[in-house]
């Protein structure tokens, strides 16, 4: 498939858009060796010889007008093809949401990414929540990203999974993915947010669902040491 | 392959069949006015959607004054009047009237101008600036933009006043008068349409 | 000039004598106002061929000194992006397409001495000579040149501390306003004077190809740019007197400048296209001695487009953060205007089937247009669909997709009606060796730019991005931009031809005749050039364009305003 030898993807639904990028690509190019291929085979063949005389073909007959129309009835079946295709693939992606192992929020901005997890609670906004340079997830468990901006437009995408969501200040947009393979993915923001646009790359660390937990415990017990030695130095300067 | 020829044969020199038996200045004239119905309907359709996605809107509108709204409908409808008459006092060649008609078009044009200058100067001393929101920042754009555009036929108009008085406007005057009319109608439906969604809202509940 | 030619046998010529100022500068003859757009989008082109230059040369040696410029910081780079889409759009096509070839050529191809509004015509040209002046000065002010691309999304470009252009956006909106408002006089123009001005005899159906687009581009463009214009109005409004309209803390909606940008953009492209589409096909039938295939399914799949082209525009908007439920039905609709376009391809190609092809240099634009547009047509396919889009939205597959659709159109077409139509604009021949090698260098070096940045996009190559090497999954594409950059290169100084063909040619070019290609359009019945006025006498039309090696007639070809007797052999 030509987007997978480009860039393997790495989630569940990776290989369903791939397939609907093959299937355009195969249908693409089909089309356009035929196409090609008569306008340079009439260029040669009907090229000017003397006295060979044009003939007077106007294609106002039906009968003529044939030539154009059964071919383009037969594109049109190529483009409904297409339709039921994306269709699907786009109610996967974009459709209502598997519901979350793991949810994060995303915090995109000029030029950089927060990712923000539940603290011990399980819940957000309670003061416990856990900040994160890095987007890090379980394998195989399905993951709600809660997307949004400080500024201006912005774009979550990650290339190897395939997921790509613009993301709009003063909105929250959900996405979701499954990502299959363990591995560290980019991050690249795609809607221009301003002249540092460029270097607005981010990570996204997907480990077995063990190493996450342990990750995540970690993380969470780190935090809470913080809080403790924060409190005391504060009640140690009352 | 059979060649059709019977199409391709001699035609007689027929007279060309016209889309439209319109002048055309007045043929301009409405596409003109097609441009300008997709700009002010792109800005009206747009407010009337956020209007409903917001809920009304109805706190904001009841700082609009329908009684000075409809004082302002009042004097456009009149001028528009004003300006039928000067078009049928021109097809009957009666100078003095078209005169007299198209100065009371500018001064009427000029009052909504004046009322609306009162209504700004009142919403910004209560502190209703374009930047308060979404309500205002579409009420001046739309109010502003059908000013400019009042303002545009008040020039018009003064022109060709000022083309009567001189005796310049009577070579072609029936046409002129009547692109000008078109025009100022227009105007003053933009108005109509603005009027109502602008001014008269629901009571605040 | 409400003249009704149908009336009036013998046209009356008002000679004044003319000053310089007013032949040359004041004019208000469509031929001399068609020059004077193609002046400003030929010189505007080789601006915006420059920033395409520095562009391309960043991508491919990101962080090195460019020759010639220097190093290209990354706040010039996004002003670069953003001019060069800006100019290309507004400021050459429109003008050369609609500009230039709608001017000079509806007059003539019906019959008309000049234009319904000869004074507004001038009006509009001058309008544009003043908004490229102010997009000029919108790159010198203080504080950054516009930077927020041709699209100039909120709050980005509504906020200037975001973007850091403060009068440079405000002086693009200007500009854009003030372009908009040239194009819908000239619009206003065009429509009437073919409505109103055709010669007796030129019924709709027996109208030029040409001036069917052109009068449909421009009525596309006139219904299309409202909601923008409004939205320009709301976006300077938001940046100077803090109204809300584009900012989320205050009520605003961000998506709605792109629902009122798209719903224009996309027309846009149409308006732009059709022109240069009408241009091949005047073109085709004249080199292969032959009708032109489908007129009337050709002109009815022209408004179908016209009308597809209105309700397709959110299909710029997949992954917005719109309601993804709308996306389903603006694919369905964007993939189903494959299908109008599909009839003018197949009717093109039709054309040449058993013609007698001469591949002269207009013909081989027309040609060179055809083959790269196929893939500009069929990678559009990938967009259209919601899914693919949802990789490939902002990659550089799209820039390659564009780019593979306005380039042929604009500029290999564009060149096809600059070679085709020049005889008669001067009064010279160009020179057709230079001529074919121009089209050999453009059509090989554009093909080797654009086709890397396919493979690019597949690779999830996002656009606007100056420097390619800070992600770790751009590295392996790097060399697509090396060879696109040489490519790139190459096209710009294979232009070179072109530029010393032009003048030497309008200088010292051989004289041309009246009607050097033998073609049947009114305007190859007029001298080359016409004089002011056009036509000595007023056409009478007998038939339609493209009779062409027509049987029975010694002649393969018949002029349409020539009667002659023809023998009906017996049918069947």
């Amino acid at each position: 498939m030509i987007s997978q030898t480009f860039l393997p993807g790495v989630s569940t639904f990776s290989g369903s858009v791939d397939h609907v990028i093959n299937l355009i690509f195969v249908l693409a190019v089909g089309w356009f060796i035929v196409l090609q291929g008569l306008v340079i085979y009439f260029a040669v063949r009907y090229r000017r010889r003397p006295g060979v005389k044009a003939s007077f073909i106007t294609g106002e007959s039906w009968g003529q007008l044939a030539w154009v129309l059964v071919p383009v009835a037969l594109a049109l079946v190529c483009d409904l093809g297409i339709d039921a295709a994306g269709g699907d693939t786009w109610e996967t992606v974009k459709g209502e949401l598997p519901p979350p192992a793991v949810t994060v929020h995303v915090m995109a901005q000029q030029f950089s990414w927060k990712f923000t997890y539940p603290g011990e609670d399980g819940k957000f906004g309670t003061g416990h929540d856990l900040v994160e340079d890095a987007l890090h997830v379980p394998a195989g468990q399905v993951v709600h990203v809660v997307l949004e901006s400080k500024d201006v437009i912005h774009d979550f995408f990650v290339p190897a999974l395939r997921l790509k969501q613009d993301i709009l200040p003063g909105r929250a947009i959900t996405a979701w993915f499954n990502a299959t393979e363990p591995g560290t993915y980019e991050i690249a923001c795609s809607q221009l947010c301003g002249p540092a646009h460029f270097g607005m790359r981010g990570k996204v660390v997907v480990d077995a669902p063990n190493d996450f937990n342990t990750w995540l415990s970690a993380e969470r017990a780190a935090q809470a040491k913080k809080a403790a030695a924060d409190t005391s130095a504060t009640r140690g300067n009352g | 392959m059979e060649a059709d020829i019977a199409i391709h044969a001699n035609a007689p020199a027929i007279e060309t069949d016209s889309l439209v038996s319109l002048p055309a200045s007045r043929v301009a004239l409405w596409i003109f006015l097609a441009g300008e119905i997709m700009i002010f309907g792109g800005l009206v359709a747009c407010f009337m959607l956020y209007r409903i996605a917001a809920g009304g809107w109805t706190d904001e509108a009841s700082h609009v004054d329908w009684q000075v709204g409809t004082i302002n409908t009042v004097v456009l409808l009149t001028s528009s009047l004003t300006m039928i008459l000067a078009l049928a006092a021109v097809r009957r060649n009666d100078q003095q009237a078209v005169k007299r008609f198209l100065a009371v078009t500018v001064a009427l044009g000029i009052a909504f101008l004046g009322v609306k200058a009162f209504e700004y100067h009142g919403h910004i001393v209560e502190g209703f600036t374009p930047s308060k929101g979404m309500f205002w920042s579409f009420y001046y754009t739309m109010t502003g933009l059908h000013a400019l555009h009042v303002t545009g036929g008040i020039v018009v108009n003064s022109i060709l006043l000022i083309m009567a008085i001189k005796g310049t406007l009577w070579a072609r005057g029936e046409t002129r008068l009547e692109i000008a009319g078109l025009y100022w109608h227009f105007v003053d439906v933009v108005w109509i349409l603005l009027f109502p969604l602008l001014y008269l809202s629901l009571e605040a509940k | 000039m409400e003249a009704q030619l149908s009336h009036i046998e013998h046209v009356d010529h008002h000679h004044h004598p003319q000053s310089l100022i007013s032949k040359y500068v004041f004019s208000t003859d469509h031929k001399m106002i068609a020059k004077q757009y193609l002046a400003v989008g030929l010189l505007m082109a080789l601006v915006g061929g420059a920033m395409a230059y520095l562009i391309r040369v960043q991508l491919a040696w990101p962080g090195k000194p460019v020759t010639g410029w220097g190093f290209i910081a990354p706040g010039s780079y996004m002003a670069m992006v953003t001019m060069h889409g800006t100019i290309m759009v507004f400021f050459v096509a429109m003008p050369i397409l609609l500009g230039a070839f709608g001017n000079y050529l509806i007059p003539l191809m019906i019959g008309a001495p000049d234009m319904a509004f000869p004074r507004l015509n001038m009006m509009s040209v001058w309008t544009l000579f003043v908004a490229s002046l102010v997009l000029i000065a919108s790159m010198l002010v203080p504080g950054s040149a516009p930077n927020a691309g041709w699209t100039g999304y909120p709050p980005l470009s509504a906020v200037p501390e975001y973007s850091g252009s403060t009068w440079g956006i405000n002086l693009w909106l200007l500009a854009l306003a003030l372009e908009f408002s040239s194009f819908l006089m000239g619009g206003i123009n065009f429509v009437t004077t073919a409505i109103n001005m055709r010669a007796p005899g030129l019924t709709f159906w027996r109208l030029p190809l040409v001036v069917w687009m052109e009068i449909t581009a421009s009525a596309l463009f006139l219904l299309s740019v409202g909601p923008l214009v409004a939205g320009s109005v709301m976006l300077l409004l938001d940046r100077v007197l803090g109204t809300t309209f584009y900012a989320p803390s205050q009520g605003g909606d961000p998506l709605l400048w792109q629902h009122l940008f798209w719903f224009f953009g996309h027309p846009e492209v149409y308006v732009i296209a059709l022109p240069a589409i009408g241009m091949m096909m005047e073109i085709l039938p004249v080199f292969a001695r032959k009708p032109m295939f489908g007129y009337r399914a050709i002109i009815y799949s022209t408004i179908i487009a016209g009308f597809l082209s209105l309700i397709v525009w959110a299909h710029h908007m997949f992954v917005s953060g719109m309601d993804p439920r709308l996306a389903t039905p603006f694919s369905i609709l964007t993939i189903l205007i494959s299908i109008p376009f599909a009839v003018m391809i197949f009717a093109m190609i039709a054309t040449l089937w058993r013609g007698s092809i001469i591949f002269s240099t207009p013909m081989l634009f027309t040609l060179a247009a055809l083959s790269s547009f196929l893939i500009g047509g069929v990678t559009g396919i990938f967009l259209g669909s919601q899914a693919a889009d949802i990789y490939l939205h902002d990659s550089y597959f799209v820039v390659a997709h564009f780019h593979y659709t306005l380039f042929p159109l604009l500029f290999m077409g564009g060149f096809a009606g600059i070679y085709y139509w020049f005889p008669k604009m001067f009064g010279k021949m160009y020179s057709e060796p230079l001529g074919k090698l121009h089209c050999v260098l453009t059509f090989v070096f554009f093909n080797l730019t654009f086709i890397p940045l396919f493979m690019a996009g597949f690779g999830g190559a996002p656009r606007r991005i100056y420097f390619p090497y800070g992600y770790d999954f751009l590295k392996p594409l790097q060399h697509y931009h090396v060879i696109a950059t040489y490519g790139a290169i190459g096209l710009l100084l294979g232009q070179l031809p072109f530029v010393i063909n032009l003048f030497a040619s309008m200088i010292s070019g051989r004289k041309a005749e009246t009607n050097p290609w033998h073609a049947n359009t009114l305007e190859w019945t007029a001298p080359s050039p016409p004089p002011h006025g056009n036509f000595e006498h007023v056409p009478h039309v007998v038939r339609g364009p493209y009779d062409y090696s027509v049987p029975g007639v010694a002649e393969d070809w018949v002029a349409q305003d020539k009667v002659v007797t023809v023998t009906v052999a017996a049918a069947g």
